[in-house]
């Protein structure tokens, strides 16, 4: 039996069940202006009604856990009565489409994300995907989302201190924008989203509401296809400068106690900040759309409700306080009108002048859309991707140039064209910035500090899910490990294709294990993130491209290190085992042109003793630098080392492997550090109590980078050579 | 000896230049919001770099008609010693205490780094505790530091030594290829004719501590510092 509401739900992008629940909820068939809260507070975008059974396998708790998921960002205990909180979050769908506004306002959107919690925002982190930047297309929206960025970071007077950084053909049609946001708070300033206290005054604050970004959310909950290109006025346009106002307004009203609680508006706009204060309450909001400052003329209530035009919270203040509040943002030449109160009914209540237009439950519109629970397929091709005989790789004897190419490899290359856009340094904190394994900031009036990273799986992902995902886990988390920081909690971002396929869904669900795992494992929560579904153009979903943003906390700053081989004479040490292992490298791409193989092997508890070798050799000052090796394996992090040192460095590696396996295999758990020979056996001693493989390489100095292997010479070049390579690369693409 | 630092909507390294002179030189240092009239207690005042008014129209265009400027311009009038460090230097600039002007970037990208710059004249309030020709590095950051001005100014400027600072290679020597941004003769900072108001593009106040990668901007905030306790000892001793 076909309901007559069918039609209206699929309008609003639900199924037909979704609208039965909605009439059970309502009591009655919704109106137009309600049906459209439902259908961008129900999208997947907002509900993760796809996402969220799955998500519940992740840990999220521990002693330093101060805010987990649900809230606007998670926080964390760094010591001192200090907290860091932080959040990453996808705007892949309208940096595709505009990727200039599309990146800015992603930007935007997390940063608010930061403040609304109380937080002084600190650190921004970027991960990227694109395609092939020989083409035009992809070119434009490189450089747009790079400027999108920067423009917006730097304007904020945020430094942005690390990001990634892929490229693959997958992501042609679909590339990836993820903005993590990073800020600082004392425990006792924190602000949640929940609005309390019936007859509190509820205030919008910041700029005013036009019909830019309609529909956002729906926006990001379906596949992009050549009618998205048209879709412009979906996506939102942002401006800095006036959200720099909103955050020193807020930071400023914060310091009074008239606000009991506050909320960014995002995505669905008005829609999800009412609804959801009101719903984290357990109490009812009444508003009236008329009393919205708008920048246009002739909005319907319903656009107002859900426009996501930029630089607005939703303030929930203190009866009696609202001409304090109003002082403030007077002072920062911004708007605050009071729309609203709190009541106790649990509705939302919306008016239009003296009519009511709307009116739902809170919780129904926030927190009950029906879970979907898709089927999960393992892909038939699956088995072809792991199909790869490494026998019968192509025979080479130039070691010295596959490598040179490597370098020059687009996502090994160095970034530094991108990250010379972003103001790393504001505000005096940053002690590593970009061009590390991690950035480390001082954290205000401590000797500590906190090391950042961001890192994403795409390849290795592709190949074997679960264990791709655990790969990025245990990849940030030796990469703060490499600063000299212990992990602490994460944050992640997982960009997935249509999860109603079942080979997505299988993607997706395998990849949240391998992460839970990991996570476990490794003792670090899960405090809070974002899944971005549909990332899709025809026929083509991208790589699944789980992204991790992860936080440490450095003791003392006077022992922190950094990627680059230090003074001439140190010995090179590897900390872990090489295997024969070459799945999934970028060798075996460059070689095959495939992504292709069975992924290395993760042994999580090894990769757990060597981050620990690691940071105990770095607290004890005997680490002077160390350098993980990921993409291009064991040769380019050695060849990295050299070129960010800017010495040579003459090597022997243990034989008994293959030699592509040896120099390009991507087999986790392996570190590069530098010690000084006095500090050696030190090193050798913690290795053999910890039970961790290590492997004296060589030593630092000169102006070649050589290695051997078996007394055979297989690389030697100049590190001059192998700098250019590395160097070079990007910016020449982008100045075609 | 008292600090001012100019606070504009937008200005954000106001923090950079509040923790320089506060946090590691020790001096007492008040942040001033724009729309403040009176300079009167202070010795120096640091126009901050940052975004004034989102740089709308262009970099300080609109900063310069903030109420704050018309102290500035009488502070200065009066032999005030001011500072203007990126969008302060272009704020100098857009009010008229400065000659010249700051484009876009040659490539037209915003650049961050941190870059050698030489001390052309070791002989100023701003520069007295660097040496002539000695090399400092400075951080950068900035869309339109590409500073521009006709040719008869500039032949005055370089004659009455007004150019302060020039980008230049790691050894010292200034050529086109260590230009970051375009700047005619490698211009990273100058004086005004008087000599107590400069602007720069580089960020003195982010070099102010070993852990962050270097502290050659002290060179120049000391220089601030040492002139301005010699004042206050010449004005003691009246």
């Amino acid at each position: 039996m076909k309901l007559p509401g069918a039609e209206r739900a699929a309008r609003v992008g639900l199924t037909d069940a979704e609208y039965v629940r909605i009439v059970e909820l309502v009591g009655r068939e919704p109106g137009d202006l309600e049906l459209d809260l439902f259908g961008v507070m129900w999208s997947e975008h907002c509900s993760y009604k796809t996402s969220r059974p799955l998500l519940s396998l992740f840990p999220t708790t521990g002693a330093a856990v101060l805010q987990g998921p649900g809230e606007n960002a998670g926080i964390v205990d760094i010591g001192d009565g200090l907290a860091v909180v932080m959040k990453v979050e996808s705007h892949n769908h309208p940096s595709a489409v505009e990727p200039y506004q599309g990146a800015a306002t992603g930007s935007g959107g997390i940063i608010r994300d930061i403040f609304t919690m109380g937080a002084r925002p600190i650190a921004m982190l970027d991960s990227l995907r694109f395609g092939d930047l020989g083409e035009t297309r992809q070119r434009s929206l490189f450089r747009g989302v790079v400027k999108g960025i920067g423009d917006y970071d730097n304007c904020m007077g945020i430094p942005t201190v690390a990001g990634e950084v892929g490229f693959d053909d997958s992501y042609a049609g679909n590339c990836l924008v993820n903005a993590m946001c990073v800020g600082i708070i004392r425990h006792g300033d924190i602000k949640r989203g929940a609005a309390t206290g019936v007859g509190n005054p509820v205030i919008l604050v910041g700029a005013t509401t036009g019909r830019d970004g309609m529909g956002g959310a729906s926006f990001a909950s379906v596949d992009l296809t050549a009618a998205s290109q048209e879709r412009k006025s979906a996506v939102q346009v942002g401006d800095p400068f006036l959200e720099k106002l909103l955050l020193e307004a807020c930071l400023e009203l914060f310091r009074t106690d008239a606000v009991v609680g506050i909320q960014d508006l995002g995505a669905a706009g008005l829609t999800s900040a009412s609804c959801e204060t009101a719903a984290r309450g357990g109490v009812g909001i009444d508003l009236d759309v008329a009393l919205v400052p708008r920048r246009e003329d002739g909005m319907v209530p319903a656009e107002v409700m859900i426009s996501e035009s930029q630089e607005r919270m939703l303030v929930i203040a203190r009866q009696g306080r609202e001409e304090e509040v109003q002082c403030i943002f007077d002072k920062w030449g911004l708007n605050a009108a009071v729309i609203g109160r709190v009541t106790d009914d649990g509705m939302l209540t919306i008016r239009n002048g003296d009519v009511v237009v709307g009116l739902v439950p809170a919780k129904a519109l926030a927190e009950q859309a029906p879970l979907r629970h898709p089927e999960a397929v393992r892909p038939a091709w699956q088995d072809d991707l792991l199909d790869l005989d490494v026998t019968r790789l192509p025979q080479q004897d130039d070691w010295t140039g596959t490598l040179t190419v490597l370098l020059g490899t687009l996502t090994i290359a160095s970034k530094e064209w991108v990250y010379r856009q972003y103001d790393s340094v504001v505000r005096t904190n940053t002690v590593i910035g970009p061009g590390s394994d991690a950035a480390v900031l001082r954290v205000d009036g401590t000797d500590h500090g906190i090391a950042l990273t961001i890192d994403g799986s795409g390849r290795m992902c592709l190949l074997d899910p679960a264990t791709g995902a655990a790969m990025a886990v245990a990849e940030a988390a030796r990469n703060l490990v490499c600063s000299g920081a212990k992990p602490l909690a994460l944050t992640d971002c997982l960009n997935f294709g249509n999860p109603e396929k079942p080979e997505v869904f299988w993607q997706f669900s395998q990849a949240v294990m391998g992460m839970s795992d990991a996570c476990r494992k490794l003792g670090i929560p899960v405090i809070g993130g974002n899944v971005s579904f549909y990332n899709e153009t025809g026929a083509s979903a991208i790589m699944p491209t789980p992204v991790v943003g992860m936080v440490g906390v450095v003791e003392d700053l006077a022992n922190i290190c950094r990627q680059g081989f230090g003074e001439p004479g140190s010995v090179v040490v590897l900390l872990g085992a090489n295997t024969d292992e070459l799945g999934g490298s970028e060798y075996v791409r460059l070689a095959t042109g495939r992504t292709a193989g069975r992924v290395p092997l993760l042994d999580l508890e090894r990769e757990k003793e060597v981050q620990d070798l690691c940071l105990t050799g770095i607290r004890r000052g005997l680490i002077r630098s160390a350098h993980d090796v990921s993409d291009g394996g064991l040769s380019v992090t050695l060849a990295e080392s050299c070129i960010s040192g800017q010495t040579g460095a003459d090597l022997s590696l243990p034989a008994g492997i293959r030699p592509d396996a040896l120099l390009f295999g991507e087999a986790p758990s392996r570190i590069v550090v530098t010690v000084g020979a006095g500090d050696l056996q030190a090193l050798v001693d913690a290795a053999v109590e910890m039970g961790v493989p290590i492997a004296v390489l060589g030593t630092t100095g000169g102006a070649l980078l050589n290695i051997d292997v078996s007394g055979k010479s297989l690389v030697r070049a100049p590190v001059v050579d192998l700098a250019a390579a590395w160097s070079d690369s990007l910016p020449q693409v982008m100045s075609v | 000896m008292r600090f001012a630092v100019a606070v504009f909507p937008g200005s954000n390294c106001d923090i950079d230049a509040y923790r320089a002179l506060h946090d590691v030189l020790g001096r007492d240092v008040e942040y001033l919001w724009h729309r403040e009239t009176d300079l009167s207690g202070f010795d120096g005042v640091i126009l901050p770099g940052g975004f004034s008014y989102g740089d709308y129209l262009r970099p300080g265009a609109i900063a310069r008609f903030a109420p704050l400027m018309e102290a500035v311009v009488r502070f200065a009038g009066r032999g005030g010693m001011v500072l203007g460090i990126c969008n302060g230097f272009q704020l100098l600039t857009e009010a008229g205490l400065l000659p010249g002007a700051l484009l876009r970037n040659r490539d037209l990208t915003f650049l961050c780094d941190t870059v050698p710059v030489r001390v052309e004249n070791a002989d100023t309030v701003f520069t007295r505790c660097c040496q002539a020709g000695q090399v400092l590095r400075l951080p950068i950051a900035h869309s339109d530091g590409n500073y521009a001005v006709d040719a008869a100014t500039l032949a005055v400027m370089e004659q009455q030594g007004q150019v302060i600072l020039r980008y230049c290679a790691p050894d010292g020597t200034v050529d086109e290829q260590h230009n970051p941004n375009g700047s005619v003769a490698n211009i990273a900072g100058i004086i005004n004719g008087q000599g107590n108001v400069a602007g720069m593009m580089p960020h003195p106040e982010r070099a102010a501590e070993e852990l962050l990668g270097g502290a050659d901007g002290l060179f120049i905030l000391q220089s601030m510092v040492q002139e301005l306790e010699r004042r206050q000892h010449e004005a003691s001793r009246c």
